[in-house]
């Protein structure tokens, strides 16, 4: 249903250009839920925005790439024609739920407006369309609360309700960025629970994106793993989580803490911070923070390159050398756990 | 080993919420509403809850920037309630405090290494404080060169750096760790994390850990305090609790960690706690968590369960529930 293709999203700054997003590739059917993993500043929300062309221009300006939603690319259409799209078909629920509604306007107003927007009909109609809605995302008493200003909602009301304003038009895809993180892990759990339920009942494709490895495994089928702007790793959640082939994907889930292991427990933590974007290392992006990287990698840039059927990753490293590397680093791991007991 | 280092009893912190003209006294936050833990020298203490449950109101009142309501607060066997200015700056040096948000808690003007002498000056410890300083930046794994280098140019993660190193300068005896790692990125996490284990062993610290991340204390902590509005409603050593949590608030707790392992995850019963936290200006009646609780009772309604000891349970597992879980 929406199509990426070699997406490039570069950010014109007065010191260079950043290359937010570099050339990335997905697609999703209906019903279907792609979750993209990454660390700040990896691209993901600016690869979140440009799907539905939310990034200001300038700075931002895709040099390269289509977005093909219904057989349309989405970079080429004119503003009139996205605003049909917008909201419409593709909607968005964003991570704060504190900033993203308008204080001065009641919840009732907010919801309204995105239903009249896109939809001929009368005042009432609207109004009893914005109650069901309501209903749907499960706040309770939805007559009463249609008047009641945001500030008078909780956090996960809040995200009920822009989950709800997301609703409104039944569209076809719905991008979550990080529509959690802002919330207490039994509210997360709440909201997990409703997104689940709309897409069982309205079959939406859902793009979560989240830096929560949890959230993801929790949520996707698909698995996007990004790093500076890159999709490094993609598969089924399987693959990803149980049969690893990128670096980075595996340090990421190592150095997690889990509820799971044994207390004390040390963690595999990744030297260094992520790459300037600026000024992106040589080679492979991943190189200096990488546990296996060899004097090759530093002038390589590995492509993304298939490993089995759905299941691709970006680094030169063939499968038996991955393994053996990770079994040096786990060796070496538990040595120095010994000596640290 | 088993010294107490911190004992706190029974400890209640009441806000005043004033209302009208005449700002009248009207009602009480109950941000604290009666806490008793014991710490024990060398180890770490987890305190774990959800957003408004009291948590880092009581890392503030142990570190006397709030004096409480009422109870007490005992450091090496003394009350440090009513120590007088003087006594309190002589406390000080032992309790220090590491802050949430890296942004927000170093002065964005200071250089680094000034931020970390600044405690040193405050107690006139001036001789050979650029050694010490470099001693600290090394110790948190700061390079010697960043030591005249400004807050906005380090990352998340070396800020951190620079706020424990700030805290440790004064060779203090108990760490107060407010949401240390919540504002870092996994990997970084993951480094602090590191850090924080290796200073506790290389100096001997007591950590009180706050966090509403239950992973992230799984991993630290000895003794873990889970906090709902304002009062503790389980407390055990860390593997009791993870292994065999009785009180229902933690089984909820635990059940709605989405894990990173997609095979469990769909296989997983998860309790979902309908509804959100009840103010803490008007908490329930009874037993604070009844009204999300899925096991309870009119009972419950009517009477405060005792923060007990589980008999059962010979490691010290402390339960605040009339119907505890009992689990395989």
């Amino acid at each position: 249903m929406l199509e990426i293709n070699n997406l490039k999203a570069y950010i014109d700054t007065p010191d260079g250009i950043v290359k937010a997003v570099d050339g990335v590739s997905f697609s999703i059917k209906a019903g279907e839920t792609i979750g993209i993993v990454g660390e700040s500043g990896s691209g993901k929300s600016v690869l979140a925005h440009s799907l539905m062309q939310l990034n200001p221009k300038p700075p931002v300006f895709y040099p390269q790439g289509e977005i093909l939603f219904e057989g349309k690319n989405l970079l080429q259409l004119k503003e009139k024609e996205l605003r049909k799209i917008r909201g419409n078909e593709i909607a968005m629920v964003y991570q704060d739920p504190m900033s993203s509604l308008n204080p001065v306007l009641k919840i009732g107003d907010q919801l309204m407006e995105a239903i009249l927007t896109h939809n001929p009909m009368t005042k009432s109609e609207a109004r009893q369309r914005a109650i069901e809605l309501l209903t749907d995302v499960g706040i309770p008493d939805p007559k009463k609360r249609l008047n009641a200003y945001p500030h008078q909602f909780s956090g996960g009301m809040r995200q009920r309700v822009l989950i709800a304003i997301a609703l409104a038009c039944n569209p076809k895809v719905l991008i979550a960025d990080e529509p959690t993180t802002a919330l207490d892990v039994t509210i997360q759990a709440q909201i997990l629970e409703l997104m689940k339920r709309i897409q069982e009942k309205y079959g939406t494709a859902i793009i979560i994106i989240s830096h929560d490895l949890g959230v993801i495994a929790q949520m996707a089928e698909k698995v996007l793993v990004m790093y500076s702007g890159r999709i490094v790793e993609k598969g089924n959640v399987e693959e990803i989580f149980y049969q690893t082939a990128m670096p980075y994907t595996w340090s990421l889930l190592r150095s997690l803490p889990r509820i799971d292991s044994e207390a004390h427990e040390r963690l595999l933590s990744i030297e260094g911070q992520p790459p300037n974007l600026m000024n992106p290392p040589s080679g492979c992006n991943f190189h200096p923070r990488c546990p296996f990287a060899t004097e090759q990698c530093k002038l390589v840039d590995p492509e993304l390159t298939e490993r089995s059927a759905d299941h691709a990753a970006a680094c030169i490293l063939s499968e038996a050398e991955f393994e053996e590397a990770k079994k040096r680093i786990e060796t070496k791991d538990q040595e120095r756990g010994q000596g640290h007991d | 080993m088993t010294e107490p280092l911190l004992e706190v009893r029974d400890l209640h912190m009441h806000f005043p919420m004033k209302q009208g003209v005449l700002q009248r006294k009207t009602n009480d936050v109950k941000a604290v509403n009666g806490v008793s833990f014991t710490l024990n020298k060398g180890e770490t203490l987890g305190i774990v809850g959800e957003s408004g449950c009291g948590k880092s109101t009581l890392a503030r009142t142990l570190v006397s920037l709030l004096k409480p309501t009422s109870g007490d607060i005992l450091f090496e066997g003394e009350s440090i309630l009513n120590y007088n200015s003087k006594e309190l700056h002589a406390l000080r040096r032992n309790i220090q405090m590491v802050y949430q948000d890296p942004y927000t808690s170093l002065n964005p003007r200071m250089k680094a290494g000034d931020i970390i002498a600044a405690p040193l000056k405050a107690y006139n410890l001036t001789t050979n404080l650029k050694k010490r300083v470099l001693e600290l930046m090394d110790l948190v794994g700061l390079k010697a060169d960043d030591y005249n280098k400004l807050p906005h140019q380090f990352s998340g993660g070396q800020r951190q750096r620079i706020g424990i190193a700030r805290a440790l300068a004064l060779n203090p005896k108990l760490l107060i760790l407010d949401e240390p790692v919540s504002a870092l990125d996994v990997s970084v996490q993951a480094q602090v994390i590191n850090l924080l284990e290796d200073l506790q062993e290389e100096l001997g610290l007591t950590y009180l850990f706050i966090a509403h991340d239950l992973s992230v204390i799984r991993h630290i902590s000895d003794k873990v305090g889970v906090m709902y509005l304002g009062k503790m409603m389980e407390m055990s050593d860390s593997e009791s609790l993870y292994k065999d949590a009785r009180h229902p608030y933690t089984n909820a707790l635990l059940s709605a960690i989405p894990l990173p392992h997609p095979g469990k995850e769909k296989k997983r019963e998860r309790i979902v706690l309908e509804g959100e936290l009840p103010s803490p200006a008007n908490p329930p009646s009874g037993c604070v968590f009844h009204t999300r609780c899925p096991f309870a009772t009119e009972f419950c309604k009517g009477n405060v369960p005792a923060f007990d000891l589980d008999e059962k349970n010979s490691s010290g597992h402390y339960v605040s529930c009339f119907y505890p879980i009992e689990n395989k």
